[in-house]
């Protein structure tokens, strides 16, 4: 599996030009990113930093010197002729690493043969037969390549799916890269092989792209699977080549076919001197690496006592796992925090199309709410209006409780009184209620409710109702 | 004596004392210019409307009391140093109509300084060649002779400042480029340390090997050009962040104690009357109190060869991008992507240029990397260690610049191997990344020949000085009839 991830930076690769995503074209763009001659590339240091620390992340061993490459081929899309690479095979910043996932409770080590830095190139756009276009504002955004060990680990697309969640969740958890799929800030590039079971030949591989989802991995994956199946089982041979994956047609085209290797007469890149990573810079990243997705979740399960699904949910995105942390040192019971953020929290998330660490409703108001529904002074249903209202606004629960009058009422009482007028505008539910059917409870606690504008503590409210009920007959 | 004639310290002194105007300096040269030019041919193209533009700046700027040696001062850049809004084609048809829409690093320095720009030198295209006849568009002739060539690939800059066009100039040495020009002109030239001068703005030739650097009427000026130009540059990764001492102070006709080497493989197949002027030089320094001795440097002998590999393959890839897709010359545009790009690199490049792209295509192809890119690069490292084992023992090194004098127009053009043979005592210093400065060192056959004075890494005070006590001896009035 080759993994493509676009680095975090504010500035691109070798130049100063912004790396943001939607601009209009040939607008973040330089003499440097544009390759006009006499210019040099200059490296960022933030974008080695993200390397390093994802190679960390994954277990690898790092490389004393990150040295850098030329791949020479021709494109419109390339400005300078080559790319600057780390020659993939022979300097890496990372080799010899892994990534542990765990399916149906099981954990297996996929190993990860290397992950390197080097250069997006830009975008070509064909119009009429004849006529391209190029923008160049992607040319040079820092691109991080992470690809899994020979012979391969991953047995299944199952096993290629969890692996890529496993893979964003820790470049998310590390901030190197936003891990949008859709956006092609992660792009993924399984190589697919089939062999009869038992066999330990490998048979020819095919390479997939334009897999930009974790459903359309699982499915291109899946489908390449059978086409190879069939064409071998009726005596066929699979082509070595590139092939595309269409979601909305759910089938695999060719691409481009591997016939022969292309040459790239890689060198050194002159213009770029050896840098070394020195043992204090490695213990200083080191120093920054967070808690990882897996042994989170572990940690969730066993001092939380969460569920398997609910541990996962939670440590799937660092930012989720952070604010999920947050509400628990503010004292809020794990798994009701746990169900708030996965459920509400969530849904209003999805609707306003906003990311958890920006959310007007905090861990404080969480923390706050919950507190208030526990010492008995709203009701659930109340909660949950509130916490629309609070995300909205980003006010205190506390607050709007008290200058509303949403305290839940207390005084026996008024409460008494409230259900023997539920009482009295029903005579129908009284009746059904003395015939025997005592279900019509539900409904009459429902208009008690309605009375009080939700602010009877409902277990309170069913009690009185019976009682008075009693007296009605 | 006419203002163009003078030395860029000479008339920097009297721009400091008000006695000249830089504007009055800038007309003299450019007037001189348009008598001279038409028969050396020094230029590419000429700006003497931004010259005077920048010469009234200098004169504003002076005017409120500022001053350092290059306010004023009328100087030529080399067409493959980028020049903002100033076209720079580097001798190619490829760039022909490119206009830079920045300044390179040393022009930036340069205009900083307030130096005046006169025009934009010829060359050999893309710095390939050693007499400037590769120029895509017309020759450089000789000023010391019309019927010989400046040298090359610096030519233009060369002859500019020995015709008196320019009072100094920027070059470029990738493998002799500054320094052997300098020596047929009868001109002084610097290549500096590798990491030095800035390279960013310099359209890259072959970037492990290239420098700026300045070529001048003397020693003096060439360290006040240096004082500008020299630095860290935070565009240009392989700059070095070494403090740049004050040249000036390097300026003393002293060499007693200094130690001298003589590498003996670098007199080998030299011009006999060449060889004798340069060991006439190194006796007259030893009579001023200098050591000589001789030493060896074995793998020098190889330099050519390992820089006829690494050289064209660093270029195979740098004018990779001339591709007419962005900038520059674009031919077959009807023929898709491909077509177009083979179409017009076929028409934009010169034979030379296309030679040594196929070269380093070739020796940086799979299979062939082994034997030819990287045991060049083996032989560079020792090269570099036996460099640094003689300077245990030694503080420069001299010797020839160029193996011959120059040569005649045409005489070489078709006969590339005793052409590129013309770089072999220059070539291992760029390799080696050192300083190099050739200085004026008599005549062979009537014409200019060079001494070379190779030094120690960042060591240009050692290196000027050495050349600036061998000017001072020179220019003496002879003790002997």
């Amino acid at each position: 599996m080759e993994v493509h991830a676009q680095l975090l930076t504010e500035s691109k690769m070798f130049c100063a030009c912004p790396t943001r995503f939607g601009d209009a074209p040939n607008t973040n763009v330089c003499p440097v990113c544009l390759g006009l001659p006499g210019t040099l590339p200059v490296p960022n240091k933030k974008a080695v930093e993200h390397v390093i620390r994802t190679a960390l992340a994954l277990n690898c061993r790092i490389a004393p010197i990150a040295l850098f490459y030329r791949k020479n081929y021709f494109y419109p899309d390339l400005p300078k002729g080559y790319q600057i690479s780390q020659y993939g095979e022979v300097h890496p910043i990372g080799t010899h690493g892994y990534l542990e996932i765990e399916l149906n409770g099981e954990r297996k080590k996929i190993r990860i043969r290397r992950v390197h830095l080097e250069e997006d190139t830009g975008k070509l756009f064909h119009y009429l037969p004849g006529e391209s276009e190029v923008d160049y504002n992607r040319a040079g955004v820092p691109l991080m390549e992470i690809v899994t060990d020979f012979p391969p680990d991953i047995h299944s697309p199952e096993e290629a799916r969890e692996y890529l969640v496993q893979l964003r969740a820790i470049l998310t958890y590390l901030k190197v890269c936003d891990g949008k799929m859709e956006e092609g800030s992660l792009r993924c590039e399984p190589n697919i092989s089939v062999a009869p079971e038992g066999s330990n030949q490998l048979g020819v591989k095919t390479e997939l792209k334009n897999l930009n989802s974790f459903r359309s991995v699982v499915r291109g994956i899946e489908f390449e699977v059978q086409r190879q199946i069939q064409i071998l089982e009726s005596g066929g041979q699979v082509v070595q080549e590139t092939r595309g994956w269409s979601e909305e047609g759910a089938y695999s085209f060719p691409m481009r076919t591997k016939e022969f290797e292309q040459d790239y007469r890689y060198f050194p890149e002159p213009d770029i001197v050896p840098i070394q990573i020195t043992e204090e810079w490695l213990e200083s990243l080191r120093k920054t690496i967070p808690e990882l997705p897996l042994a989170k979740a572990e940690r969730y399960r066993r001092e939380y006592g969460l569920s398997d699904y609910d541990a996962r949910v939670l440590t799937a995105d660092y930012d989720t796992a952070t604010y999920f942390e947050r509400c628990v040192a503010l004292g809020v019971e794990p798994k009701t925090a746990c169900n708030w953020i996965t459920v509400e929290l969530q849904a209003r998330l999805n609707e306003t199309g906003r990311a958890i660490s920006e959310s007007p409703l905090t861990p404080s108001h969480l923390a706050d709410l919950v507190e208030l529904i526990q010492s008995g002074t709203i009701s659930g249903r109340i909660a949950k209006e509130l916490f629309d209202e609070v995300f909205q606004t980003g006010r205190m629960p506390s607050e709007i409780v008290k200058e509303r009058g949403l305290v839940q009422i207390s005084d026996e009482d008024a409460l008494r009184a409230a259900a023997r007028q539920v009482l009295e505008e029903n005579p129908d539910a009284v009746q059904k209620y003395h015939a025997g059917k005592t279900s019509v409870i539900g409904f009459l606690v429902g208009q008690m409710m309605k009375a009080t504008q939700g602010r009877a503590n409902p277990q309170r409210a069913q009690q009185l109702l019976r009682e008075e009920l009693e007296k009605f007959r | 004596m006419a203002l163009h004639t003078l030395s860029l310290s000479v008339l920097s002194e009297k721009l400091r004392r008000r006695e000249i105007s830089a504007t009055e300096l800038t007309e003299a040269v450019v007037s001189h210019i348009e008598r001279t030019e038409p028969q050396i041919g020094a230029f590419i193209t000429l700006t003497p409307e931004l010259a005077r533009q920048m010469a009234k700046e200098a004169d504003a700027r002076l005017a409120e009391g500022e001053w350092n040696p290059l306010l004023g001062i009328p100087m030529a850049i080399k067409d493959n140093i980028s020049t903002r809004g100033v076209r720079t084609t580097c001798a190619s048809r490829i760039l022909e109509n490119y206009v830079p829409p920045y300044d390179a690093t040393v022009v930036a320095r340069l205009k900083q300084a307030g130096a005046v720009i006169v025009g934009k030198a010829n060359m050999d295209e893309f710095a390939m060649g050693g007499s400037t006849e590769y120029s895509a568009f017309h020759p450089t002739r000789n000023p010391r002779d019309l019927e010989r060539v400046p040298g090359g690939s610096s030519g233009g800059s060369a002859a500019a400042v020995a015709s008196d066009m320019a009072v100094a100039a920027l070059g470029s040495d990738t493998g002799g480029s500054i320094r052997q020009p300098a020596a047929y002109c009868g001109v002084v030239g610097l290549k500096p340390t590798y990491g030095r001068v800035s390279r960013y703005g310099l359209i890259a030739y072959a970037s492990s090997l290239d420098q700026i650097g300045p070529i001048t009427k003397t020693v003096e000026d060439c360290a006040l050009v240096l004082q500008v130009i020299a630095g860290k540059d935070p565009m240009d990764a392989t700059s070095v962040d070494v403090p740049v001492p004050d040249y000036r102070e390097a300026l003393r006709p002293d060499v007693k104690g200094l130690r001298l080497g003589v590498p003996k493989e670098f007199f080998e197949g030299v011009h006999p009357e060449v060889a004798q002027r340069v060991q006439e030089a190194i006796a007259a320094l030893e009579e001023a109190g200098a050591e000589v001795r001789e030493v060896s440097i074995p793998m020098a002998e190889q330099g050519l060869a390992m820089y006829y590999i690494l050289a064209p393959a660093e270029c195979s890839s740098n004018l990779a991008r001339y591709d007419g897709v962005r900038y520059g010359l674009r031919v077959g545009a009807e023929k898709g992507h491909i077509g177009m790009m083979e179409a017009t690199r076929a028409q934009g490049f010169g034979k030379e240029v296309i030679q040594r792209i196929i070269i380093g295509t070739y020796a940086l192809s799979s299979g062939y990397y082994d034997a030819y890119y990287l045991k060049a690069q083996k032989g560079r490292t020792l090269l570099r260690q036996e460099f640094e084992r003689v300077f245990q023992e030694v503080d420069v090194l001299v010797c020839p610049t160029a193996p011959t004098p120059p040569f005649k127009l045409g005489e070489l053009v078709d006969d590339p191997v005793a052409m590129k043979l013309m770089d072999v005592l220059t070539i291992p210093v760029n390799l080696a990344g050192l300083p190099g400065l050739s200085v004026p060192c008599g005549l062979a056959e009537g014409l200019p020949v060079g001494l070379q004075i190779i030094g120690k890494p960042f060591d240009e005070p050692t290196v000027l000085r050495v050349g600036y006590t061998w000017e001072q001896i020179r220019e003496a009035p002879s003790q002997t009839p």
